[in-house]
């Protein structure tokens, strides 16, 4: 793989977690269980949305075939969608939604963190400003997993099976493969098993504060990062790429 | 057409920008949130360097039409509005009438400099002191740490019980 590909897979992952985690989020617009809190899902998507457009226009222009964020976000079927399988997952109950997102958080606020060191200046610059959205991000998910978990006996149970069903997604993050591995090489990104450590010392800190048992690292489900992905991703798509399936090129 | 002997001079350009309002927060202009980077000629055209508040602030396209509406109505027909992204925007880039305005408009200014401590330590610390605008009591409570647009937070002054938006540090 030449490193203008490996650049083009690694700016697609970039781009299609925000763009699939922020579709996600904003499933609950207009459900969410107080006001606040759907301003607060919505605004944390819109980011996530406004990330994804940084990512994958400047994937697009990497490929060079005149695809731009938006060809690339509703033209492509889910064989070829390089997400996590953690952000496909369904929303499920709030203590769902916020353990997958502070699950992602604290691995994405890391990630960002070491790629506003890229050698390449593009990327260091859109790292760096995703990277103040994302403490937000990282904040509030945090204070929702110790509210749920040191919560009532209903949210405890909740927050727990959430952190518990959830975890087996959680491996796929810190495996490098010949994608981030040419990364390393070109000075762009970390070898994303040094983001481990950092990531579970937050999850046990957290974990103990909340009364929430971590589940025991094990075997994890992989695949999301090559466009193996869970069934629930061809949902989001017929969703989310409906208008311009149905109406090829349409604007307003 | 602008030619070099009748073009405006910069600071008389800048003075103008300081009149387009912020569309989601009209109290402070773009000038006084530090959204306007940079206003240089190149040849006989002006080039305007905005950059976004945050990555997916919808406000943004708005603000880009609004400078350049605004500079056209001045009779400058050749301009260019361009989006930069790095340094990434900061609140410390407000300026202090803008700070000023804000709190008169009854959002509470940023309380502290973004380039303060790091997230792993902000998690660990005691929350800061947000003075409520209205009656600059220091009593208030977070309702939400995100707002009616991705730059606030809500908050509750706890003497006078108002409600009101906090624009946070970034």
């Amino acid at each position: 793989m030449s490193g203008q590909d490996a650049l083009f897979e690694y700016l697609l992952r970039l781009g299609d977690n925000t763009l699939i985690l922020g579709h996600r989020l904003s499933e609950w617009c207009g459900h969410s269980p107080a006001l606040e809190e759907d301003l607060a899902l919505s605004n944390v998507a819109l980011d996530l949305i406004g990330q994804t457009q940084l990512w994958l226009n400047l994937a697009g222009e990497i490929e060079g075939k005149g695809r731009d964020a938006d060809k690339l976000a509703y033209l492509r079927d889910a064989r070829d969608f390089r997400n996590l399988l953690l952000v496909e997952q369904p929303n499920g109950d709030f203590a769902a939604t916020m353990a997958r997102q502070f699950y992602f958080d604290a691995w994405h606020y890391l990630l960002l963190r070491e790629l506003t060191g890229a050698k390449d200046g593009r990327i260091a610059e859109i790292a760096a400003k995703g990277l103040k959205e994302v403490t937000y991000h990282l904040e509030r998910s945090r204070d929702w997993v110790l509210r749920l978990g040191d919560g009532t006996e209903e949210s405890h149970r909740r927050m727990q099976a959430a952190v518990d069903d959830l975890w087996m997604y959680t491996g796929e993050m810190f495996e490098s493969d010949e994608v981030d591995e040419a990364m390393m090489r070109d000075c762009i990104g970390p070898d994303l098993s040094s983001l481990r450590e950092p990531w579970l010392g937050l999850m046990r800190a957290t974990a103990d504060e909340a009364t929430l048992t971590l589940p025991q690292p094990g075997w994890a489900q992989r695949g999301g990062k090559r466009g193996m992905h869970s069934e629930h991703l061809g949902y989001i798509l017929a969703d989310l790429q409906f208008l311009q399936r149905a109406y090829p090129n349409a604007t307003w | 057409m602008t030619s070099s002997l009748t073009r405006p001079d910069l600071d008389q350009i800048r003075a103008w920008l300081e009149e387009v309002p912020d569309p989601e927060v009209p109290a402070v202009s773009v000038m006084d949130l530090g959204i306007v980077r940079d206003v240089q000629w190149s040849g006989d055209e002006l080039v305007v360097a905005i950059t976004p508040t945050y990555s997916g602030c919808p406000a943004t396209g708005v603000i880009a039409l609004d400078i350049e509406a605004a500079l056209r109505a001045r009779g400058l027909d050749r301009l260019r509005v361009e989006r930069r992204l790095s340094p990434p925007w900061t609140t410390d880039w407000i300026s202090e009438a803008g700070r000023r305005k804000l709190e008169a408009y009854g959002i509470a200014p940023p309380a502290e400099s973004a380039g303060g401590p790091s997230v792993f330590d902000r998690l660990l610390r005691k929350p800061l002191t947000i003075s409520c605008p209205r009656c600059k009591s220091e009593s208030t409570s977070r309702i939400s740490e995100f707002g009616s647009t991705p730059c606030k937070a809500q908050y509750r002054c706890d003497s006078c019980l108002e409600p009101f938006d906090y624009f946070k540090c970034i």
